[in-house]
């Protein structure tokens, strides 16, 4: 079964990618995520200067999924760029990038260009570092100012990762507006957890972003909303650990999906999603453009 | 986990044992996650099935240095794989603070009658860790690079003199320069499989989901994957040529 998926030109092999953040800091752990059958794969995001991030508890497993506040640790853009060209393989690389500002936006994604990324993905949602971010993500004309930044400065296609919020169809009209190729929905919902013996916050840096399984009916509504609000490619994140969740993310509108927090229990997570994608699709006798979008009424 | 210290032991000048109130049921080699709150959170290898031993190198161990008996710390785990204990007759090599968890293996070897012979080497006398545990168990061979006692020199000029196919299994914890050498001379004996490491990475979250302490170029996550790995896993790596900071940054070694 042919699971080869169009995604802003970008041929993709299925629609399963690596979410930014999960494995994505070195060129060797982006090919191992590779071979296990990933479409695609986002780096972790990358700034203008060395971040060692925030203190530890960094990152925390829950009943309902995982805590993170890794504080946008990245070796800064310059040391990235020799792990990029190390990463470029069997599947496209997209960069995931950061900055406080358009301009740090555009130095970064200038500063990386030359090292072949096949696509780029502007972090506007990270909801645990200060002036980043969500804090971004937030202000529309933000989103449209940076968007048009970067867009205007490489020529390769740029997404627009997007905060959860009610207000996220506004932020997508505007990333659209600032000419994104696509929008990415959604990041890690703002959360935290209080140690009841010591009664200190759990992460070192108080409060973080909570993934896994608990987010995706809240990122499934916010694919849905953008998929009929919007006319570029939407690319689903939040919770999917099964080919089931993937098929309602595209059911959605999705033309893709990033998968994060399920790679804890499974490291083939993305060969597996596509083969359920598959039999699914050979069993209803449909292609992927056949049920994207199939259940937006 | 929310541990609380029940004894403090001073072991050498520079490492201490923290007894705490929990019995972690666990694989020698494996390590915790320890929560000292309101600073930081650092991966500790077990070196008895409730304490962890310490050597103070920065803000996280300073701060744990400064806590007593009563006092308590946050702890996830264990996590990782340990080592796995075969055959008849082992060799142990430690160095400094790396014989942390070998001291743990040095006494299931001994319970499971496995014929155990170590060779400790630390930087003088005093430094020796678990000297006591390490001769309990077997035959003890030392070395201190000052010459303060036993063999003057490094604990891999020792291993040097040594046949290592006569070992069933080779065990390795400490400096990753120290293990990289034993590296070296296993291959010679092409014995490469019969040895396991213990290595030491930035390890940020412990679940094998960041991605910060793959080793290149084969992508395998000490945390989860290791920190215990077999000789032929590591030939041709980064292993003793570099390391990664905590912003992912390339260190040599």
């Amino acid at each position: 079964m042919d699971l080869t998926t169009n995604v802003t030109g970008l041929q993709l092999r299925n629609p399963t990618i690596l979410a930014a953040g999960i494995l994505g800091s070195t060129a060797s752990s982006l090919k191992r995520v590779m071979s296990s059958g990933a479409g695609a794969v986002v780096t972790k995001s990358i700034g203008v200067a060395l971040r060692e991030g925030h203190p530890g508890p960094v990152m925390i497993q829950t009943e309902h999924g995982f805590l993170n506040a890794i504080g946008l640790a990245n070796p800064s853009y310059h040391e990235f760029t020799h792990e990029l060209k190390e990463a470029k393989g069997e599947v496209p690389v997209i960069v995931s990038i950061f900055g406080r500002n358009a301009e740090e936006f555009k130095e970064v994604a200038l500063g990386l260009i030359g090292a072949g990324p096949d696509a780029f993905e502007l972090n506007l949602s990270c909801p645990h570092a200060e002036g980043y971010g969500a804090s971004l993500g937030e202000d529309p004309n933000e989103v449209e100012k940076i968007t048009r930044a970067v867009k205007e400065a490489v020529n390769v296609p740029v997404w627009v990762k997007l905060p959860p919020l009610t207000s996220i169809v506004k932020s997508g009209l505007a990333a659209q507006k600032g000419g994104a190729d696509a929008v990415v929905a959604i990041n890690t919902l703002p959360a935290m957890a209080i140690d009841i013996e010591s009664r200190f916050p759990v992460l070192g840096n108080i409060s973080g972003g909570l993934s896994g399984a608990a987010i995706k009916p809240v990122a499934l509504k916010c694919v849905y909303d953008l998929y009929a609000a919007l006319n570029i490619d939407i690319i689903g994140v939040g919770g999917v650990s099964s080919w089931r969740d993937a098929l309602e993310f595209i059911l959605a509108g999705a033309s893709a999906i990033e998968i994060g927090s399920a790679v804890y229990e499974d490291m083939d997570v993305f060969r597996h999603i596509s083969e359920g994608i598959a039999r699914y699709l050979q069993d209803t006798g449909c292609d992927l453009e056949d049920v994207q979008g199939a259940a937006v009424r | 986990m929310h541990a609380e210290i029940t004894q403090i032991v001073n072991e050498t000048p520079s490492t201490q044992t923290f007894f705490f109130d929990l019995y972690l049921g666990h694989v020698p080699g494996q390590y915790v996650m320890v929560w000292i709150r309101g600073v930081d959170e650092i991966p500790m290898s077990l070196s008895y099935s409730n304490a962890i031993t310490v050597q103070k190198v920065g803000d996280a161990t300073a701060a744990l240095f400064k806590l007593g008996k009563g006092d308590s710390f946050g702890i996830r785990g264990p996590f990782g794989n340990g080592f796995s204990l075969e055959g008849k007759s082992i060799l142990l090599i430690a160095g400094g603070v790396g014989a942390a968890p070998l001291g743990s293996l040095a006494e299931k070897a001994k319970g499971n009658n496995i014929r155990v012979k170590t060779i400790l080497g630390a930087k003088s006398a005093e430094e020796l860790l678990f000297k006591k545990r390490f001769d309990n168990a077997g035959d003890l061979m030392i070395a201190t690079e000052d010459g303060s006692l036993g063999y003057p020199g490094l604990a891999t000029e020792l291993v040097d003199e040594l046949d290592l196919a006569k070992y069933d299994a080779i065990y390795s914890c400490g400096p990753e320069k120290m293990m990289f050498r034993v590296l070296n001379i296993a291959e010679g004996f092409d014995v490469l499989s019969r040895v396991q490491f213990s290595l030491q990475r930035y390890v940020k979250c412990g679940l094998g989901l960041c991605g910060m302490c793959c080793i290149d170029p084969s992508g395998l996550r000490v945390c989860r994957d290791g920190p215990v790995f077999r000789g032929d896993q590591l030939v041709g790596t980064e292993f003793g040529q570099y390391t990664r900071d905590a912003s992912g940054k390339r260190v040599k070694l």
